[in-house]
């Protein structure tokens, strides 16, 4: 089956490059066949690569340790589900991911244009810069990151998917953030193929929109599941670290948040082009920055993939995708000329164009800062990195009027806005915003002023997407009579996008409120205890009341064998609150002695955690294993050829020993206000992001009479 | 006003604020930023007091508990030349001898004191080295 993959990718690449030239040929001879069989060849490639695709999915579920790829990542005791998805967890199978995925959405946008029969000129363009990226990285598949390589003599057993990764949604991350870095080339070829055939209006922004917005959904989404792993799994008790890959997430998000705010100035004003057309573009490029980042170990992180051969190669890539951009808009840049000009400094179109400056200043900020190391060696000779409080210094400001803008923007007016209607529209919002922070105070929350504020902004920010819902609602039912449910989904339904994207801006808010509340009022303890021992975090008292032990009970079904906890009473003033049972779960490393593989392999924190909608009790246990380890070493040297029975049940001995007689064990305790509503604000963000992508239906798209605007703009004005 | 004129104003009031801030920015990484080096580069000239983030891999049999300390060597990725660091705060799940880890540091003594919840581990799978032929 290895050949029958590597066959298929050969073909795939073959196809990628005659997709390509046809393309491109088809469009300079104005030969309609030639373009039609280029955007064929992209069906076609992505058959052949699905077929690879699932040939690499059904080896590691299968288990075929002939496959390198299976045995390095892959092993008969990890669990069905992750065997399945640890195709992803390997440098070569994400590639065959990334690769897969944009082939299947450049299919999708391409059949979705020519069934409408849109950009028609654009298109083969676009066609050639898809065929292009996608016979990048199988051209990288196949001679340098292989899924198909073979062993000679395949061993019986594997290594198995690293523990760290057995967690249901870090399988979802992945083809989450994949998703969303390959949709995001999607625009990027369009705005490429507008720059060179010329047809610089808006439809292209049109028509590429809904996959923008897909883009900036499945990055959104796969950078919350990732920081809801960091969060649950990795032992910290943080969501993000400015880790450099983290970062390289959010370059994209952050650009792609722009765009999609900017592309409405361009499609009702013809405003921003040559703007707009970067930040498609810029998105682009920092989309393959963010794989390259992950695949060249260049930069020093949790995550990357180090001592890799595919550096070179991409700094090739984003050389020319990036010079290539800068070149073709520096060419078109007279047929970008705006429109319009900014009538007034007062008006919707300036508020998104500040917003705007903002995200591509935080794009700058989390850029510098991550490439700082590479910037310092080349200036200074000396490597060196900054850490989050720098990063903290810029991100703070600049999400507080990030938030606050988000409040302005849905009641701002077009063209030219007056003092008077908006001190109408913002005089309930701005009355919550001072509001809610003198409330804090008073109720002793804290005095810490950035809080505070993102507090008050955020508080704004929902009031005015509330009164937003209210007035849209009830000039709705004024005109049909409607119940305030049924005029609520009508007004929804009628106006998905505006309104998916107020749910958004309030999802957003409670995120941000989330944030800087945990990031600013938790408290932390690390303490080591033995039985009996209580320590204090915030107004708690955390007793350890007694350790667990458990031994082939895999409740989890992650795989490990053998797990060591305790349990934790939790009590405020006297009374109980909560029992938590923190406990670390221990994978079998089959390269060590018979009994001291249980303990030698790899281990994971499993959390104790009491989440609730004020605060979160987030508790983690590092057990001390020395006396377990040495007795382990010494059973191996009287027991070498233990049968795995025997080995297991001298292990399980070793560890019932240490909960009759536990030795002081290593505790952090965090008390964090606010973590749900990260969590809620990522899940409502989610939703409206559904909102806005979900297909008008047919009576929804239908123009609405004149006299019925009409009627809705005067009941409007009147709410 | 003439319009154009008043266009120009604001454009070259944005660019002066840009400046200021990106030159803000410029400046605060270079004066915050900690030296990244490692065991061997400690070891020839690390200033007291002063931060660095040591990068290397932990020495095989250096680990060990000292009440909420851990104490362990970290050594050059290709050679054996290692430093003693004295850490406290959380430890990764990864961590573990022979793991590549990235610390902050400061020279107390002849100890290297890592700086509370700076340890980062490398995730060891991902560096794996290529098993296929």
């Amino acid at each position: 089956m290895a050949i029958l993959g590597r066959a298929c990718l050969i073909i795939a690449l073959g196809l990628a490059l005659y997709g390509a030239g046809a393309s491109i040929y088809g469009a300079r001879a104005r030969k309609q066949a030639w373009v039609e069989s280029g955007r064929r060849a992209v069906y076609a490639m992505f058959g052949v690569v699905a077929i690879a695709f699932v040939i690499l999915i059904a080896a590691f579920i299968r288990s075929d340790f002939s496959f390198g790829v299976v045995v390095d990542h892959s092993s008969t005791t990890t669990p069905l589900f992750y065997r399945a998805t640890a195709a992803w967890s390997s440098q070569e199978g994400s590639l065959l991911l990334w690769v897969f995925l944009l082939s299947a959405w450049s299919s999708l946008i391409l059949f979705v244009l020519a069934r409408k029969g849109k950009l028609r000129e654009v298109a083969p363009y676009a066609t050639a810069v898809l065929c292009g990226l996608g016979g990048f990285f199988l051209f990288c598949s196949i001679f340098l990151a292989n899924p198909f390589g073979t062993l000679a003599n395949p061993p019986l057993e594997g290594a198995g998917l690293n523990p760290l990764l057995r967690y249901p949604s870090m399988m979802i991350h992945p083809p989450a953030l994949y998703s969303g870095y390959t949709l995001f080339t999607v625009p990027f070829a369009f705005g490429i193929g507008a720059l060179v055939s010329g047809r610089l209006d808006a439809s292209w922004i049109t028509s590429t929109r809904r996959f923008a917005l897909a883009a900036w959904f499945f990055l959104g989404l796969g950078i919350l599941l990732g920081a809801r792993w960091s969060y649950s799994e990795l032992g910290w008790g943080g969501y993000w670290a400015w880790d450099p890959v983290e970062n390289a997430s959010l370059m994209p998000w952050l650009v792609g948040t722009a765009f999609l705010h900017s592309a409405m100035i361009q499609e009702k004003r013809g405003m921003l082009k040559v703007w707009n057309v970067s930040l498609v573009l810029a998105a682009g490029v920092l989309a393959v920055l963010g794989t390259f980042l992950v695949r060249s170990g260049i930069l020093d992180s949790i995550h990357a993939f180090g001592a890799s051969t595919l550096g070179v190669p991409f700094i090739v890539l984003i050389a020319v995708m990036a010079l290539g951009s800068i070149g073709l808009v520096i060419w078109r840049r007279a047929s970008l000329r705006s429109e319009h000009r900014l009538d007034s400094l007062f008006s919707r179109e300036a508020i998104f164009l500040l917003n705007n400056l903002v995200l591509v200043g935080l794009c700058f900020v989390v850029f510098w800062g991550t490439f700082f190391p590479l910037i310092s060696e080349a200036i200074t000779g000396d490597k060196a990195a900054v850490g989050p409080p720098w990063f903290d210094r810029y991100t703070v400001p600049l999400a507080l009027i990030l938030v606050l803008l988000s409040g302005i923007g849905p009641v701002i007016a077009w063209r030219r806005a007056t003092v008077s209607k908006l001190a109408r529209y913002l005089a309930i919002p701005l009355a919550v915003g001072i509001a809610v922070p003198l409330l804090c105070l008073a109720l002793g929350v804290g005095h810490h002023l950035e809080a505070l504020l993102m507090f008050g902004i955020g508080a704004f920010s929902l009031t005015v997407v509330a009164q937003e819902f209210v007035r849209g609602a009830g000039a709705r039912r004024a005109m049909t009579g409607d119940a305030p449910p049924a005029a609520l989904l009508a007004l929804v339904r009628r106006n998905r996008r505006r309104y998916g994207g107020y749910v958004v801006h309030a999802g957003m808010a409670v995120l941000f409120i989330g944030v800087a509340a945990s990031s600013t009022f938790h408290n932390q303890r690390d303490a080591r205890l033995s039985p009996g021992q209580t320590t204090k975090v915030g107004g708690y008292d955390v007793r350890y009341v007694k350790p667990t032990f458990s031994v082939a009970d895999d409740h989890r079904n992650t795989g490990a064998i053998i797990s060591l906890g305790a349990v934790l009473d939790v009590s405020k003033n006297g009374k109980h609150v909560t029992t938590l049972n923190p406990s670390r779960g221990y994978y079998p490393d089959l390269s060590q002695g018979p009994v001291s593989r249980f303990y030698q392999g790899e281990s994971t924190s499993e959390v104790g955690l009491q989440a609730g909608l004020r605060r979160d009790l987030w508790t983690a246990i590092q057990p001390d294993t020395t006396q377990i380890d040495r007795l382990a070493a010494e059973a191996d040297r009287k027991f070498p050829n233990a049968t795995p029975q025997l080995s297991l049940f001298i292990a399980g001995t070793l560890a019932a020993g240490y909960a009759r007689k536990p030795p002081p064990a290593t505790f952090r305790v965090i008390d964090s206000p606010l973590v749900t509503w990260i969590w809620l604000g990522g899940l409502i963000v989610v939703a409206g992001a559904l909102i806005a992508l979900w297909p008008a239906g047919l009576r929804a798209r239908r123009r609405a009479p004149a006299g019925y605007g009409a009627r809705v703009a005067r009941e409007l004005g009147r709410a | 006003m003439d319009p154009s004129r008043k266009r120009k104003i604001r454009l070259v009031v944005a660019l002066t604020a840009a400046v200021l801030l990106a030159s803000a920015l410029i400046y605060t990484s270079f004066s915050a930023s900690s030296e990244a080096k490692s065991p061997s580069q400690l070891m020839a000239g690390a200033q007291p007091g002063q931060s660095y983030q040591l990068t290397g891999k932990v020495a095989n049999g250096s680990v060990r508990h000292e009440g909420s300390a851990l104490v362990f060597r970290v050594r050059d990725r290709t050679d054996n030349t290692s430093v003693p660091v004295r850490y406290t705060g959380e430890v990764p799940d990864p961590f573990r001898e022979g793991r590549e880890v990235i610390v902050d540091v400061q020279k107390q003594g002849s100890v290297f004191v890592g700086q509370k919840d700076s340890l980062v581990t490398k995730c060891p799978s991902k560096f794996k080295a290529a098993h296929s032929s």
